[in-house]
């Protein structure tokens, strides 16, 4: 008995979330690294501006297309600014775009998906013929249309992406919904007095989650690169603002006289944030699962 | 000479917690044409032994000290090209779980092949004809035909048998059979285990039976070895183990092995066993079916799972409801606690027909609250995402609408009713044992009430000794609490010990109801007497009354 007792108090001291995040971080360097970046990006996307040492829109003729230096760490663009500055400022953006298009991916694929997961029957199906129509087209081609279709506007990015991404919210979802929804506790929740909704929001859709955050994670990634992909082909976001995907764009023109640093240092911010999206995906499923605390 | 000698094994796991050690020195020895049953509960290393012998053991478990000797073979020092040969063709295997122990996507068929080749009993040529022979020989009727199935079209039994006839395609001289009859059905269960007794005698094989019932080995085997926590406590004579246990573990696991002849309380140790509390008097009628039928639409027409039941409970009575698998027994408690609708039939509770308010508003009813339900599996049946303290709470916000800190101290109140530390509270349903979830489950279940309780078989997976203490927290709720029960179940020792009345059903229908005593003392339907002859049946029983006086 005094065993179990001093078991659940020392069981008590991991108990906190804060606690188990910092267990999961100690447990996987990897997971920690990815932590770790992920810090960077979002202090560098928080701090943007105030940290840039110089106007990121600011023009300066007489030093374009300067090779990295001590003063310019990136180099100039051929219209003098500063590719440090502009590296920094673009991260915000950036990471706007990818976040706030997954978002929007996964509270409508989620809700989709678990309602097609839970009722089932034709509206199952219609929901699943949909989602293959999607899924149908190549999906950046498909993004294209909608943004050429809706007008060029970062609105539009997102909503864009956050449409290609759907299906594949949804379609996770609703497996994991589906094998959920006749389990015990299921049933056990209908016992306390809980009704369908409350039954799918509260008790099967939170155990889908593990499996979700890692499609987040990567999804972030890919989200990103879609966004800078869209800019790169001229969809979107506008020179002069500040953006990876243009700035490579921009850059690429540059390549074979030899300034390759204009499409370099964007073109490796972006692999650092992707790199830490793909990264972070096995530590985020293990923070949100219960089931990897002991 | 003994066939397999093992001699102060040791088996160790690496985990994230250190090194266990799972079997900790266990000496053994099996002759030849004999069976010797390995008996111990969950976590007692009865099934990492037979592991160790195959030399099949899970990653990050070594075999750390000890001999293991087969016919001259050393087991501990053999390659493992040794091995593969060995595997089958002398030492054979049956698993705990025959379905997943087969390939699904292969005919069964195939899959006796497999072994067949392997070992070089027949050719490519030759191989469907041995196949069947191996069939037919382990009592496949028909088995031409169910060469060509899947193991999802068979059912339980027959995949066991596939199983069996695996095991045995190569002759093997040794046969590991472990847990053989775990989820079959108990008629099944004797048909599996007889086929098993008589082929080994048939063949002159050894066999090494693992199981957790007591009873299944003393029928079978000749001689037991009891083990706990990794070590031998007590080894011989089946008969003699029964009779006179001179561990006092076995003593626990015999006396806890429900049998006829007992109350509930003799299931426990002798110190505990209090006076029986006095039992409400049954009287006014609290539930009453009337011709409940159910019937599924499935792909080859109808499927009649409840075929025109009546019956009532009254309150504060126990009532036991008996049948296996497939018998409608499930769908009749999951229509009773109103989780599905049935196809007819009225279901009168306090005079108010239930059947007319569809399950999906049951949830918003004012008497949810009064009919709940403990499931039978306690590990799915809690949300892996709750706290043990979350789950028991779950019902009184939703039903009673408790505050925060009354919930608190009601959670707190119902924790100290079922005997489960507080301490245990705030632990995830991982975290908890299998006894310790069942106390969950059924304060969850007796948080709000309520005035009919569903207990849908749960003890089927615990351990006896395990199961022995929540029968009788069972009796003393209800004495306390003045519940009526519905106890569902396959077993009829363990439905007698808990309920005054007892309904047997068959395929949808009631075939026999009566006083849980007259049904198990004087069956009347042959459906009953099956049932009650298919229970192992220890081989004599001293009633610890006796062995008390000694």
């Amino acid at each position: 008995m005094t065993d179990a007792v001093s078991n659940s108090s020392a069981l008590n001291r991991t108990d906190g979330a804060l606690a188990h995040f910092i267990y999961v971080l100690k447990s996987n360097p990897v997971t920690m690294l990815a932590f770790a970046m992920f810090a960077v990006l979002i202090a560098v996307g928080i701090l943007g501006p105030a940290i840039a040492p110089y106007d990121p829109l600011a023009s300066n003729a007489a030093r374009a297309l300067e090779p990295p230096s001590w003063q310019h760490w990136f180099g100039t663009d051929n219209l003098g600014r500063d590719v440090f500055s502009r590296v920094i400022v673009a991260t915000r953006l950036d990471l706007a775009i990818s976040v706030a298009a997954v978002a929007l991916s996964f509270v409508v694929g989620s809700l989709l998906g678990s309602i097609a997961g839970y009722w089932g029957g034709w509206l199952d199906a219609v929901l699943n013929r949909v989602f293959d129509t999607i899924m149908a087209f190549p999906l950046f081609v498909l993004a294209m249309g909608i943004v050429a279709a809706l007008g060029n506007t970062v609105e539009n990015i997102v909503y864009a992406t956050a449409v290609i991404n759907i299906p594949f919210y949804a379609r996770l979802v609703r497996a994991e919904v589906n094998i959920r929804r006749e389990a015990g506790f299921a049933q056990a929740a209908k016992l306390s007095g809980n009704s369908d909704i409350r039954v799918l929001a509260l008790h099967i859709f939170p155990n889908a989650l593990p499996p979700m955050m890692v499609q987040v994670s990567l999804n972030l990634g890919w989200a990103m690169l879609n966004a800078a992909g869209l800019s790169f082909i001229g969809l979107g976001v506008r020179p002069p603002t500040a953006e990876w995907g243009i700035m490579v764009a921009e850059g690429a023109n540059f390549i074979v006289s030899g300034e390759w640093w204009l499409a370099f240092f964007p073109g490796l911010a972006l692999m650092f944030a992707v790199f830490t999206f793909n990264l972070l995906g096995d530590g985020l499923r293990d923070i949100v699962d219960p089931r990897q605390r002991s | 000479m003994s066939l397999l000698s093992i001699k102060d094994l040791k088996v160790s796991f690496k985990t994230r917690r250190g090194v266990v050690q799972a079997v900790r020195g266990i000496s053994l020895e099996v002759g030849k044409g004999e069976i010797v049953g390995i008996v111990g509960e969950s976590g007692s290393g009865k099934s990492v032994t037979s592991y160790a012998l195959m030399r099949l053991l899970d990653r990050g478990g070594t075999i750390s000290g000890g001999d293991l000797a087969y016919g001259g073979i050393d087991l501990k020092a053999a390659r493992e090209s040794t091995m593969r040969d060995l595997r089958g063709r002398e030492i054979s295997m049956i698993f705990q779980n025959p379905r997943a122990a087969l390939n699904p996507i292969r005919k069964v068929g195939h899959q006796i092949e497999d072994v067949l080749r392997r070992h070089a009993k027949a050719t490519r040529w030759t191989a469907r004809a041995e196949a069947i022979k191996a069939m037919e020989a382990v009592r496949i009727a028909d088995a031409g035909k169910r060469y060509d199935a899947y193991p999802f079209e068979l059912s339980g039994g027959m995949c066991q048998r596939v199983v069996i006839a695996i095991a045995l395609a190569c002759d093997p001289r040794l046969l590991i059979a472990d847990e053989p009859t775990t989820g079959l059905d108990i008629t099944t269960q004797k048909a599996v285990m007889d086929l098993i007794a008589d082929l080994i005698t048939e063949r002159g094989m050894s066999a090494l039976v693992i199981t957790h019932d007591l009873g299944l080995a003393a029928q079978y085997c000749k001689r037991i070895v009891v083990m706990k926590d990794g070590e031998i406590v007590e080894e011989g004579p089946s008969a003699r183990i029964f009779a006179a246990p001179r561990h006092d573990y076995t003593r626990k696991l015999v006396d806890a092995t429900p049998r006829a002849g007992v109350s509930v309380r003799d299931l426990l140790l002798p110190d505990q066993r209090t006076a029986l509390p006095a039992l409400p008097k049954a009287e006014a009628p609290l539930l009453q079916v009337n011709n409940l039928c159910k019937t599924f639409q499935g792909k080859s027409g109808p499927v009649h799972a409840v075929r025109d039941i009546s019956f009532s409970v009254k309150k504060g009575q126990s009532v036991g409801l008996v049948g296996e698998s497939g018998c409608g027994k499930s769908t009749t408690s999951s229509i009773l606690v109103r989780l599905a609708d049935p196809t007819s039939g009225e279901i009168l509770f306090n005079g108010e027909d239930l059947a007319k308010i569809p399950a999906r508003s049951f949830a918003g009813d004012p008497r949810r609250a009064a009919i709940q339900m403990v499931f039978q599996d306690a590990t799915d049946s809690f949300n892996p995402r709750h706290t043990a303290r979350h789950s028991i709470a779950e019902p009184l916000a939703r039903l009673a609408r408790l505050s925060r800190k009354e919930r608190r101290q009601r959670v707190g109140e119902l924790a100290d009713l079922v005997g489960l530390p507080q301490t245990l509270l705030d632990r995830f349903p991982h975290q908890l044992s299998g006894g310790q979830k069942a106390r969950v489950g059924i304060a969850r279940a007796i948080a709000l009430d309520p005035e009919f309780l569903i207990l849908d078989e749960p003890t089927a997976a615990l351990d006896v000794s395990i199961q022995a203490i929540v029968l009788n927290l069972l009796v003393d709720l209800r004495a306390r609490l003045g519940i009526s029960y519905l106890f569902v179940s396959h077993d009829l020792h363990v439905v007698r010990l808990l309920c005054d009345e007892v309904i047997v059903m068959k395929d949808g229908q009631i075939v026999e109801r009566g006083a849980s005593d007259e049904v198990m003392t004087d069956p009347a339907h042959p459906y009953t007497r099956t049932l009650l002859s298919a229970a192992p049946q220890p081989p004599t029983l001293i009633s610890s009354a006796v062995r008390a006086t000694e």
